[in-house]
């Protein structure tokens, strides 16, 4: 409830609670939210605090879930629906996309769709399969939907209240493997965190690091490594991936005029290969290596087993930084 | 030792015959000339605008059009017993409802036109735009519904579907979960016997689509769609019962779908000739009218003045749609975000250059 070091699964849950507080038209639906609290304990205690009709338990079907979303929010309902996992999310798709995303534009703003879709993501949890996939990209693609990825309790609380309030259908996606991993103060003053920009989270001169998620924490500890060696990282948490803060990024590389890109999801049309391409048409002139990413690669997600050799580690993303400064065209 | 645990059935209304004859007795709530006479005047400006619509497309002045022919009766008895604080979520062959419910002619044109504009009318209150992928409405319609009870508001939604439509997962999870929160929808299967070409037989083994309501624990029954007597009574029980807070209705209305299932459609190719004569002498304009007829409602003089009023209202209309300027190309921006974000203002700026420059005739005139 209050100013004290909380995970991000807390915060989400404390984000959630002040949203129910504030605003008497946020709703809260999905499966085992109720009773249960979410199956990761997200929603926990807010049907008992708010009641069955603010914090609803569906029936089992995801379309349904996204397509009711959908309809309550064109009634200025502010519904936000959780959906179990990420790997469970095609389902609603048609509606995210074909719906929720062209409401507003399709009615030239006479309805509009301010929703938010919840769902955890990513791998390294050991998770049955299905249950560790990162599939941003897809809802990255779409005009008209926001992507937003927390990397941090602060971050997790701030920007989950933005997406809440937003006039605009967010899918909000939780990286799984951060649920519980650290604790950090948090105060719950109900201040968001903007939904346009890149947060820069260290700042350095030879080369800039850009991630979201899970990974930033890789990264973030890869940063620290290289500093001891005397490389001086620029670490940016892109949060938004549509629309996405390209200025933040420019920038930075055109300053460090290196730069690596680090994502769990596939290689292959993933938002690594999205940036690059603008920065060679923003920032080319400045580059002094290629631009590099280090990414999960273009196979089936492994079942657990093998999920570690698929994530990026630590020093995956060392060798690709010492590799890009020793760059020499 | 077996027992039945459940046993449900399926009624079918119907008054009049195919011809516009009473099948018996009339109920007292029949008699006298409304809402009759209203419905069918605009059963006729439903028929006309579609013969229009039709027209504006196959000579270049309009996109493509899915007709409603067949369906006037559907359309304009469900419309007409909607309060104006009721909710419609359409589906695409709707545009009697839209109409009755505030749309004008020249919207309705405007959309199948080719312009977002057509759904933005301020009179179109809080109806949905049009639905276009099949059986999404319906989980629409009951997340308005499910807006509406938590705000404890006691009005209806209603919501069309085609028979096609229902083989569709959104549609059966629709009925399921109006069922289970007992929610203020009306779902009306418009069962016009054809999805483009695959007929009703070949959707689904069930006698009656109505039947799937069973499934759902809500009630379900079929309405001769033709039949505005029948429709009447049937839809205006169900919204009664939505808005009484009495639960979800399931309404299969038997009709047939008279035109191709949409201008870039042939259905010589699929569906026979005889079928299609068979469908015309069974159709629900002219059982209207020849009920009204034989009970001295309305005449051939009535109707000469009607059909000439009605192709006034529609030449206007069409006068006024081809008048509208052209949307702004900042519109095609404006509408995507609440707040139009930094990297689609610099698109929106080189849209701007590039329609100036292909007004100009593109760059070898510079």
């Amino acid at each position: 409830m209050s100013d004290h070091a909380i995970t991000l699964l807390d915060a989400v849950n404390l984000a959630l609670a002040r949203a129910l507080d504030e605003d008497p038209n946020v709703v809260l639906l999905g499966e085992d939210i109720g009773t249960n609290g979410g199956v990761f304990r997200a929603t926990d205690g807010l049907k008992a605090r708010f009641g069955e009709r603010r914090v609803i338990d569906t029936p089992l079907a995801e379309t349904m879930i996204a397509g009711l979303s959908v309809g309550m929010a064109t009634q200025g309902l502010r519904p936000v629906a959780e959906i179990q996992f990420m790997g469970f999310i095609f389902p609603t798709m048609e509606h995210m996309i074909a719906h929720a995303a062209r409401m507003r534009h399709r009615t030239r703003g006479r309805l509009s769709c301010p929703m938010v879709l919840r769902a955890p993501f990513g791998g390294g949890i050991h998770a049955p399969e299905h249950h560790s996939e990162s599939t941003e990209t897809l809802l990255a693609h779409i005009p008209g939907l926001r992507v937003v990825i927390p990397s941090s309790p602060a971050r997790a609380y701030g920007l989950l209240l933005a997406a809440i309030r937003c006039d605009d259908p967010v899918v909000f996606l939780e990286p799984k493997r951060i649920y519980r991993a650290s604790k950090t103060l948090v105060e719950d003053n109900g201040e968001a965190l903007p939904l346009d920009t890149c947060f820069t989270l260290r700042e350095g001169s030879d080369i800039t690091l850009i991630s979201w998620g899970a990974m930033i924490s890789e990264t973030l500890t890869a940063a620290d490594r290289l500093a001891d060696e005397g490389i001086s990282c620029e670490v940016i948490d892109v949060a938004t991936l549509n629309p996405i803060d390209h200025a933040t990024l420019v920038a930075s590389v055109s300053k460090t005029g290196r730069c690596v890109i680090i994502h769990e999801a596939p290689h292959h049309a993933g938002m690594g290969a999205e940036i690059e391409a603008t920065l060679s048409e923003q920032a080319l002139t400045y580059l002094q290596a290629p631009p590099r990413r280090v990414t999960g690669d273009d196979t089936i997600m492994p079942y657990y087993r093998y999920e570690q050799l698929y994530l990026p580690d630590v020093d995956d993303i060392l060798i690709a930084v010492r590799e890009t400064m020793e760059y020499s065209g | 030792m077996h027992e039945i645990s459940y046993q449900g059935e399926i009624r079918l209304t119907r008054y009049l015959d195919d011809q516009g004859v009473p099948l018996g007795e009339m109920p007292k709530w029949a008699c006298g000339d409304s809402p009759w006479v209203t419905y069918y005047q605009q059963m006729v400006l439903a028929r006309q605008f579609d013969t229009k619509a039709i027209s504006l497309q196959r000579t270049g002045q309009m996109g493509t059009y899915a007709s409603l022919l067949g369906a006037e009766a559907i359309d304009v008895v469900c419309a007409s017993l909607m309060q104006p604080d009721d909710v419609l979520v359409p589906y695409y062959r709707n545009h009697a409802m839209q109409m009755i419910r505030g749309m004008s002619l020249t919207q309705l044109f405007l959309y199948w036109g080719g312009d977002e504009r057509g759904s933005a009318t301020p009179e179109m209150r809080r109806d949905l735009p049009n639905c276009v992928p099949i059986a999404t409405q319906c989980l629409h319609a009951c997340g308005v519904a499910t807006a509406l009870k938590l705000r404890g508001e006691h009005q209806a939604v209603l919501t069309m579907i085609g028979d096609g439509g229902t083989s569709k997962g959104d549609f059966l999870e629709a009925i399921n979960v109006a069922g289970a929160w007992q929610l203020p929808v009306v779902f009306i299967i418009n069962n016009n016997q054809w999805a483009i070409s695959v007929p009703r037989s070949k959707q689904c083994i069930a006698p009656t689509l109505a039947q799937k309501a069973l499934g759902a624990g809500i009630r379900g029954e079929q309405v001769d769609g033709n039949d505005a007597v029948a429709l009447h009574e049937v839809v205006g029980q169900a919204l009664e019962r939505a808005r009484a807070g009495k639960g979800p209705t399931l309404i299969e209305a038997l009709s047939y779908r008279l035109s191709d299932h949409t201008t870039a459609d042939d259905a010589t190719r699929y569906r026979p000739s005889d079928e299609l004569k068979a469908a015309w002498a069974r159709e629900p304009v002219a059982r209207l009218r020849n009920w009204l007829h034989s009970q001295g409602l309305w005449d051939e003089a009535r109707e000469q003045a009607w059909q000439a009023e009605t192709r006034q209202m529609i030449e206007d209309a069409v006068k006024a749609y081809q008048a509208i300027p052209p949307q702004t190309v900042d519109e095609l921006y404006d509408y995507v975000y609440a707040e139009c974000p930094a990297g689609l203002s610099e698109q929106r700026e080189q849209a701007r250059i590039r329609q100036q420059r292909r007004e100009q005739g593109g760059t070898d005139h510079e």
